[in-house]
Parts: C-alpha cells; structure tokens; sequence
C-alpha cells in the first residue's frame, strides 16, 4: 500500500502509517523480543573444559520464526536452554523484553526433542497441566480449545503411550500453547518422527503460527525444514559453535517446495553450512 | 492378549496348548517325584501325596488356616508400615541431592545386613511375639524399597522435571507433580521386588520369634514328630502363596495408568511387538 492510497480514504489517514503496518510489518522493522548478548558455554568435563558456545549474539524479533540450523551435536540444544533459562551461560546475558533471563518463565515455553509429554497423564490433564490457577470451568474450555486445534478431537482421554509420535507431538504443542506463552521454544520437535508425519507436522505447526501469532524459536539439523519454516535462518559452526550468518528468507507463504527459488534458498544454507551438493 | 474371537479350532488348540504349558511341567515332576520316593523307599523327603494329604488334614482342623492368616498379618503389617515410611523418605533423598549425600552412607551401610541379624535386637527391644516378627519384616522392605525409592527420584529424564519448572512449578510442587508420578512404575516394581523379601523373611523370623505362622509351623512339625509330611506340606503353601502375591503385584504394574515406563517407551514396546508378531507369524 503506497502513502498515496492513504489520502484517499481519510479515516485511514487517522491512523499513523505505522499502525497499519503492524498488521503485516516488513520483517526488518519488527521489535526486537530477545536479545542474547557474548554468550560463551563452558563445560568442565574431568580437567578439560568443552567449549560449546563461543560468542553468540542472537536477535529475535517480535512474532517471528527462527530457525537455528547446524550440524548435530553442535550446542545448539545448549544454546536453546540457556534461552530458555534451563542452563546459566558462563558468559554473556538474554534478555527478553529487555527483562533479564535468569530462570525458566510460563510465558516462554519449551517443547522438547522427544516424548516431553508426560506419560503418567491422559491427552486432557497433559494439556491441561500448565493451567491449575484457572478456574475449572475456564481450564475445561482451555482444553478444549487446544485439543481442537491441534486436531486430537476423542483422544482426550488417551495415555501418550496409547497414542502415536506425532500424536504426542501435537499434545505437547497443545500444552505449550495453552498458557498462552508469547514465546515457543522447539528443540527438534520432528527429530523423532517419520518423514510423511514430519512433513504433516510442519504444515501443523504453520497453520497454529497464523492462529496463534508466537514469536518462535525452532531448532533443527534439518535443512530442509529452515527453508519451509522459518523468517529467517541461523546457521551455526560446529562446535565450539558460533553463528555462520543469518539468512533472511523471504520466500512467500505458502512456501512451494519445488520452485526454483525454494531450491536456491535451499542451496545457500547448504553452501554455509559447506554441505556438498552432489553425493 | 488372549481374549481375542478366534474362529479357527487350530487357534484354540493353540491357546489350550498355551494355557496348559505351565501346568505340564508341574505335573511332571510331581509325577517324577511321585515315582521315585515309591520305587527308592527311603525316608529322606516324603512323596507329594503325603504332603498333599497333610495339607488336607491340617486344612480340615484349621491349623493351616490359622498359621497362613498369622503369617499374612505380620506381613501385611511390617510391610506396608515399611512402605509408608520408605517412599516418601527415599524420594526426597532422591530429589534433593543434598539429603542424599548425608544420609546415603547410613542407608547402604545398613541395606547389607540381614534383616536375620536384627533378631537378638528385636526380641531385647519388643519381646518374643508379633511385634518383634513384623520390626524384622519392616527392616527386611524398610531399606531395599526406600534405595529403590531413591534411585527411582534420581533416575527421572531431565526433560521431565524442565517441563515442570518451565511451567512454573516450586521445587515442592515439582516433587508431587513430576517426580512421584514419574517414579511410581518403578516404585510399583520396587513394591513387588520388596513383597516378595518380606514373604521370604517372615518365615525365618517365625521361626525363632513366635508361636504361630507358617515359619513356625514348619519348624513345630519337626520337633513336634519329625512329620516332615506337615514340613513340605509347609513349603509348598508358602511357595503357593508367594506366587499369588507376586502375581498381584503383576496386575498391578499392568494397570492402565503405569503401563508406561520412559526407559521403556521407545524401544522395548516396539520390539516386543515385533517379537508377538513374529511368534504369531511361525505359529501354524
């Protein structure tokens, strides 16, 4: 929408160009939520020290997806739980909404790499178990909510091990969402799962991004998925990891995977990441 | 998961055959042991028929009834007074390290001895009589249930207690939200591991500390006549019973709710599916 346009309807002209903006804004000129500022990992292991993170300055903004992209083994999943608050860098701070990170917080949920759902509660009390301060009648509405929106409609009453990996996968994204975080923090929420229900997944967890509106952080060793997921991309070294470069992704939504610009996109994080394109 | 329609008479052949394994061995050696006290005619161990006509007698005057229920009630009583302490007490050792460091020493110095060794110190403590027979029965479940109790806390996934602080729960609230329930299949395993100690003990500690239960009863027979009839007799029912409890205790790590187990949850179910399928797949 050019300046132009706002002159010829003046009730928008009441509005500053900058509000209407928000509805959609330019990625670049999103607030900042979460900056990681010189952050180092040190792990004493016998008399030897592990450097695992070395330096990383991160900047999220304001309703964004990030991907973190790296090699396997790499920190990444250190560096998510320092964020997180789960671990105390040995340097260097996070701060979110220029808060201080200094321990786990209800508004910024982690889901976990692998079965994090508790296997003691059905679907219902798992998605329900962030949520003892409300009201029964609000927690049973809550619930509700996020069963239907995950998609686990009759299963509410199933034990996580009666039901399959992605299954459990959309329950713990439901338990996540239900306290209403304005963060999301993944670790390889996909890792476990199959490639036909990994790929279901991602189109899932798009489609609860557009409902939900999250700033979200998602870690991966997935090229494949950076590219379909994320607003931007990190790639990072192999240990002791730093950030290669912050990759823009501006493909359009909903992304087409086999376009040619797709492919580029693609091709890049493989050349950062100094993957080869031929086997 | 038998229970299911079968429809084929191959398939019910199959499932008696199945049903009646366990049995054939038993039949066989009692029928082996049969066989040789009559042809061996020496005095060393009486034949399964006289033991089972001794426990036919001894049902019929009571005695057996009155011995099984003295045993059961001391069992009961130690083991479950044992139970309330040991879970809670090795659960927050295993939830709090510190704890742990300063009372782990006593616990493992303690868990070696025989629960036998205690006797001379339960009689000067409480007197010959039930009181003393159930102290040595809580000893006997107080220290292996409560290691259990600690390394079931201290052997929960990270990832478990993380969701539960990330959800805004105290270190309290976690220990009742997240470490018990996350502990309880092996705490159910460590129930039965100890039920099991407790029947094998309370018949040694009857044996020297009262006047009534199947320990008793056992060593009573003996000195009373040397009717080692009434002595197997004894043994079997106690091994008969201690197969009912374990088998309780089975049904209970089956339930519903602890049909889980997260060392479990992977791997294990996955094959022992595949294994069912494969021995489903050779059966004719």
């Amino acid at each position: 929408m050019s300046r132009a346009s706002y002159a010829l309807f003046p009730a928008l002209s009441l509005v500053k160009p900058s509000d209407v903006i928000a509805e959609a804004p330019p990625a670049a000129e999103r607030r900042a939520k979460l900056l990681a500022r010189g952050i180092r990992k040190v792990f004493r292991r016998g008399r030897n020290d592990v450097h695992v993170l070395e330096e990383v300055d991160l900047d999220i903004r304001e309703g964004e997806f990030m991907v973190v992209v790296g090699p396997s083994g790499c920190g990444k999943t250190t560096l998510l739980n320092i964020i997180a608050g789960f671990e105390k860098p040995t340097t260097g701070e996070v701060r979110i909404d220029s808060g201080l990170v200094d321990g786990p917080d209800k508004r910024r949920i982690v889901v976990f790499q692998e079965h994090g759902v508790f296997p003691w509660l059905t679907v219902e009390a798992n998605i329900g178990f962030g949520l003892a301060d409300l009201s029964p009648d609000e927690r049973k509405s809550r619930i509700a909510h996020y069963v239907k929106l995950v998609g686990l409609e009759g299963f509410e009453h199933a034990y996580p091990h009666e039901v399959s990996g992605g299954m459990k996968q959309r329950v713990e994204m439901a338990r996540a969402l239900a306290v209403r975080p304005d963060m999301l923090f993944l670790d390889e929420p996909f890792g476990a799962l199959d490639f036909i229900t990994r790929h279901v997944m991602r189109g899932e967890l798009l489609r609860i991004w557009n409902a939900e509106k999250k700033t979200v952080l998602f870690i991966t060793h997935d090229i494949e998925e950076s590219v379909q997921l994320a607003d931007r991309i990190v790639v990072m070294t192999s240990r002791p990891a730093t950030i290669r470069c912050v990759i823009e992704n501006d493909l359009p939504r909903p992304r087409d995977l086999s376009s040619r610009r797709y492919l580029e996109m693609r091709d890049k994080v493989l050349r950062e990441l100094g993957l080869a394109k031929e086997v | 998961m038998s229970g299911g329609v079968r429809g084929a008479s191959a398939g019910s052949i199959e499932s008696l055959s199945r049903h009646a394994r366990p049995f054939a061995g038993l039949i066989g050696l009692t029928a082996a042991w049969q066989l040789a006290i009559s042809v061996s005619d020496q005095s060393l161990l009486p034949g399964p028929a006289a033991a089972l006509a001794a426990i036919v007698e001894m049902t019929s005057d009571g005695d057996l009834v009155r011995h099984t229920i003295a045993s059961l009630f001391r069992v009961a009583w130690g083991y479950i007074g044992a139970a309330i302490l040991a879970i809670p007490l090795g659960l927050v050792l295993g939830w709090y390290s510190k704890a742990e460091r300063a009372a782990g020493p006593i616990l493992q110095i303690l868990r070696p001895i025989s629960p036998l060794a205690w006797i001379p110190i339960a009689i000067l403590w409480v007197g010959v009589g039930d009181l003393s027979a159930i102290f040595i029965i809580f000893l006997s479940v107080l220290w292996p249930l409560t290691t259990s109790a600690v390394e079931a806390a201290q052997s929960i996934p990270l990832k478990f207690v993380r969701a539960g602080r990330n959800f805004g729960l105290s270190r309290r609230a976690l220990l009742f939200t997240v470490i018990y329930p996350a502990a309880l299949p092996q705490l159910v395993l460590g129930l039965r591991l100890s039920l099991g100690i407790a029947w094998l003990v309370v018949v040694a500690a009857e044996m020297i500390a009262v006047g009534s239960g199947l320990g008793f009863f056992i060593i009573d027979a003996r000195n009373a006549g040397n009717r080692y009839d009434q002595v197997v007799a004894g043994m079997l029912l106690i091994g008969l019973i201690g197969v009912v409890l374990d088998a309780a205790m089975r049904r209970l790590e089956r339930s519903r709710a602890l049909a889980w187990s997260y060392n479990r949850l992977s791997e294990v179910p996955k094959k022992a599916a595949a294994a069912a399928n494969g021995r489903r797949g050779e059966a004719p």
